[in-house]
Order: structure tokens, then sequence, then C-alpha cells
């Protein structure tokens, strides 16, 4: 009996502790900032989308929108390829290559790479690599691959070698047992890998505050943090842009629950 | 085929990590040249800079904090939503939510939250008469790190939840059963079955959980920047001041390094810690 009652008050204020803050973000996106502040919990008087016209006309936040898009579109894919790629020459070699690779990854898992801020601040300068979209996709593909290596590793490492090794016989070449054998078998992990890289690219904040300055480079995390000094305590434009920014995340959320809960949990049980 | 991700790791993980090591010799501004002053900065940080030492035990304190709590949590969770019922899943779903967030965006809507005169936080203590509860949470010394910390078991700790409710559904049911016509009770069985066999899943979580709180500086940056007076300060937000407030690039890289020196050190006493428990 007191185990139903705690788990029922637990389950209860844990929920509520999502929901509200939620429901604020959401309701504040049609109010006035005297309405976010005097009843921050209420519905809005009107539905309405003018915080969103007014947010999209005074600030860059399309532009930013598009940024998002095109960084997290190509790191996506170049970290997936690249990866994958990686991931099966590490599963077919049991040679010292092969775990040379694998153990220079796993260093760069236990020490992520953005302890090196500062290295990094000074050489993308250098290559004047900096207040350019390719060159967050570049450290984003660099800071993304090694938990993507394990993943897609791990799972190659579980298909039957039988399916390699009669490809092999025929002939093939390494890369041709990739692309026609190991790729298709692995739509799963992929899948899972894509979200999971998608989700942190989307959201990650410190490499592009340390290289872009330009305004109109901003991805949207950097512009929903300007948008703290800019629309300081404006909150109905501040929730309004995190709404902006969660949109897309929330949608691809809600229809596919499944695949977004295992593709994020992979990320941190094979890493 | 796997050299193209190999080159391009080692060009910009491998070789910055060396000019790290470089740069941690000189003093540097970027606007001069940089100054050779050899194992100066190690010295000068570690006999006199009080800052360095109070980031050390900030970092500490919000890494022990959260992944304590943050475990703890999504062990409860976990333990009351394991079967596989329609509701359980659904708040599986609701529980999970927070995660799939941008850190700036959790820090904008606890930015909200802990307002001291409109923040649902303590309109919440207000009315529950507890005014004594009612602080300015980010906005004191005393207060800011542990909201802070609160915000970042929120934000994660439905997904250390889901890993283990998948650790707890491989748990052999037949254990249960007979511990239950042993007349085991509900915290015999947690004690004896459940806790053991969930050991190498609270090792992954703890692991990941650590290595999140460390890199904790989006959402430290977006709701105080480490202030105030650097009561919530971290090593990464601190790096990041000391480069572009200070200019002082020999001095961050040196910085850098007692971060991965201190990281390394955690994660390996952590693990040492739970293989032991482990084996026993």
């Amino acid at each position: 009996m007191t185990y139903r009652i705690i788990r029922y008050l637990s389950l209860t204020i844990f929920a509520l502790l999502i929901i509200v803050p939620s429901a604020i973000v959401v309701f504040g996106s049609s109010k006035t900032d005297a309405e976010v502040y005097n009843k921050p919990l209420s519905l809005p008087e009107r539905w309405n989308l003018d915080n969103f016209r007014f947010l999209f006309e005074v600030s860059n936040v399309g532009r930013s929108f598009l940024n998002s898009v095109i960084v997290t579109g190509f790191s996506v894919v170049i970290t997936l390829t690249l990866a994958s790629m990686c991931a099966f020459a590490i599963s077919r070699m049991i040679t010292v290559t092969g775990k040379i690779l694998f153990s220079l990854f796993a260093v760069g898992l236990a020490i992520p790479g953005q302890v090196n801020l500062v290295p990094i601040f000074i050489l993308f300068n250098d290559l004047q690599l900096t207040n350019k979209l390719s060159g967050i996709v570049l450290i984003n593909v660099v800071t993304t691959l090694p938990i993507s290596v394990f993943i897609l590793t791990a799972f190659f490492r579980e298909l039957p070698k039988e399916m390699y090794e009669a490809s092999e016989v025929d002939g093939a070449t390494p890369f041709r047992v990739y692309r026609s054998i190991a790729l298709p078998l692995s739509r799963p992990a992929m899948g899972a890998t894509a979200i999971f890289l998608f989700v942190i690219t989307w959201n990650e904040l410190l490499f592009p505050l340390l290289l872009i300055t330009d305004s109109d480079k901003r991805t949207l995390p950097l512009t929903l943090l300007s948008f703290r000094g800019e629309f300081f305590s404006n909150y109905s434009m501040i929730f309004t842009a995190v709404m902006v920014a969660s949109i897309p995340m929330v949608a691809m959320y809600l229809m596919m629950q499944r695949s977004f809960i295992s593709g994020l949990t992979a990320g941190a049980v094979k890493g | 085929m796997g050299l193209p991700a190999a080159i391009l790791f080692g060009l910009f993980y491998f070789v910055p990590f060396i000019a790290n090591l470089r740069y941690s010799l000189t003093k540097w501004d970027r606007i001069t040249d940089p100054e050779f002053v050899g194992i100066r900065n190690f010295v000068n940080l570690l006999t006199n800079d009080d800052l360095f030492y109070k980031v050390l035990g900030n970092n500490l304190r919000f890494t022990f904090l959260v992944v304590l709590f943050q475990t703890l949590f999504s062990l409860i969770f976990a333990l009351f939503l394991v079967k596989n019922t329609r509701a359980n899943i659904a708040l599986r779903t609701l529980f999970f939510f927070p995660t799939i967030l941008s850190s700036v965006s959790v820090g904008m809507i606890w930015l909200f939250m802990y307002d001291p005169n409109f923040g649902a936080v303590n309109l919440f203590f207000t009315k529950l008469g507890l005014e004594g509860f009612a602080l300015n949470w980010l906005g004191s010394e005393g207060s800011a790190l542990y909201a802070i910390a609160f915000t970042q078991v929120w934000f994660h700790t439905g997904q250390m939840m889901v890993i283990y409710i998948a650790g707890l559904q491989q748990i052999p049911q037949e254990l249960y059963e007979s511990a239950s016509m042993d007349g085991a009770t509900r915290w015999q069985q947690f004690k004896h079955v459940t806790w053991p066999m969930s050991i190498p899943t609270t090792i992954v979580v703890m692991a990941y959980t650590t290595i999140q709180s460390f890199r904790a500086f989006d959402l430290i940056f977006s709701m105080t920047q480490g202030g105030p007076n650097n009561s919530s300060n971290i090593f990464a937000v601190l790096i990041y001041q000391t480069v572009f407030s200070e200019l002082r690039i020999g001095y961050a890289a040196t910085q850098s390094i007692f971060f991965i020196i201190v990281l390394v050190l955690v994660t390996v006493l952590q693990r040492k810690f739970l293989n032991s428990r482990y084996e026993k």
C-alpha cells in the first residue's frame, strides 16, 4: 500500500515537473509579456502567431533556422558515411590495425572533443574556418565520430560472418561487401545513430559559440542565446524562440518515439 | 576504409590535443607572439589561483550531485515503470521528452522557472506558505550551482531511466518467482535480486552521466555563465572565459590539461569503485 502511494505520488510529481514548464512555454508563445508574468500557467486569452511573426521580422531567426538545417544535415550524413565505413573496417579486421583504430576512437569517447576548445579555436582561426558553416560541420563530424564508430562497430560485429565470407569468396572487394551487404543490413543501426546525431548536432552550442561571430552564420542555439541579451526578460519572445528551436525535434519525437528513444539510448549504452 | 575517419579524427582531435600541450608552456594573448614560459602556468595554477580551486570544487560537487540523484531517480522511475503497460509507456515517453530539447532551450525555460519574482518555483513555494524557500535561485551564490544541478537532473533522468528499464527487463523472471516463494518482501527482492542484477546497468548509467555532467557547458553558460561570483562556474566555462574575456591562451591551455586529468581521474576511480562492488 505504501509502495503504491509513493509510486503514484512520485510519478505525478515528475510528470507535473515536465508538463508545467512545457505548458508555460507553449502558452507563453501566444501571450504578451504582461500575461506571461502575471498568469504564466493560464491559457492564452487568444491563440495566435503574432509573436512568431514579430520574431521572424525583427530577428535573424529564419536565417538561423536555415543554417541549423544545413549544418545538421551535412554533419549527420558525413559522420554516418565515415563512421560506418570505419566501423565496417574495424569489425572485419581482427588485425592490429583494427585494434589500433578502435582504441583511437575509445580515447575520443573517454575524453570528449570539448576539452580541445583552446587549440580548435586557434587552429580554425589559422585555417580561416571561423564564421563558416563548413567549419561547424567539420568540428561536429570530428566530435561525433567516436560515438558513432562505437555504436556501428558493435552492430557490425553482431552480423553473422558467413554473410561476408560468401561474397568475399565470389571475389567482391571490401568496399563492394560494405555497400551491398553491410549497409543494407545495418539500416536499423544507422537509423538509430542518425537520430542520436541529429539531436546532438541540432542542439550543439559550444563550438558554434567558439567559432561564429557573424550573426548571419549563427545556428539556432546561438541565436536563442543571443536573445537572452537582446530580449532581456522579454519572455514571450524567448518562449517563442524556444518553440522555433524545438518544434522540428518535438514533431519528429511525437511521430517516431520508439526510434528516438532507442537511438538516444544506444548512444549511451554502446558509448 | 577506416582511413578517412581516422585521418580526420587524427587531424582535428589528436593534433589539437598535442598543440594544447605546447600552448600550455607559453604566455600568449594572440596579439603579440607567444612567449615560452616553461611550467610557470602550471605552478601558477596550482599555487596561486583560488579561482581554479573554486571551479574544481564546483565541478566535483556538480558531478557528484548530478550522478547521485540522476542515477537514483532514474532507477526508481525505471522500477515504477518497468512493466510494459500502456500507461507506463505513455509516462516513459513523457519522462524522456526533455532529453530531445537543446540545453539552451532548457536553460531559458528554467531561467523563467527560477525567476525570483514571476517564476513558477517561487510561486509554488509561496502558495504552499513556504516563503522561506522563495529564493533568488540563480542569483545567489549559495543556490545557483544546486539549481542548475537540479535542472540537469530534470533534463536527463528520463534518458537514463530508459537504459535502466532495458536492463531490468533482462533480469530472469524466475529469480523473482523463487524469491516471492521464499516469502521475500518487496524490499528484500530489490536488495537481493534487482540491485545486484542491475549493477552492470548502473555502471553504464553512472559513466555516461559523469561525462555528461562535465559537458554541462551549454546549460551553465545559458543560465548563469558561471555566476554569481563564479559560484556556478565549472571547467569548460572557465576555460572559455580565460580564452575570450582574458585572452590568456597559454593559461587556458593549462586549465584544459587539468580538466582532462580530473575527468580521467573521476572516471577511473568511479569504475574501480563500481567494479569492486560488482565482483562481490
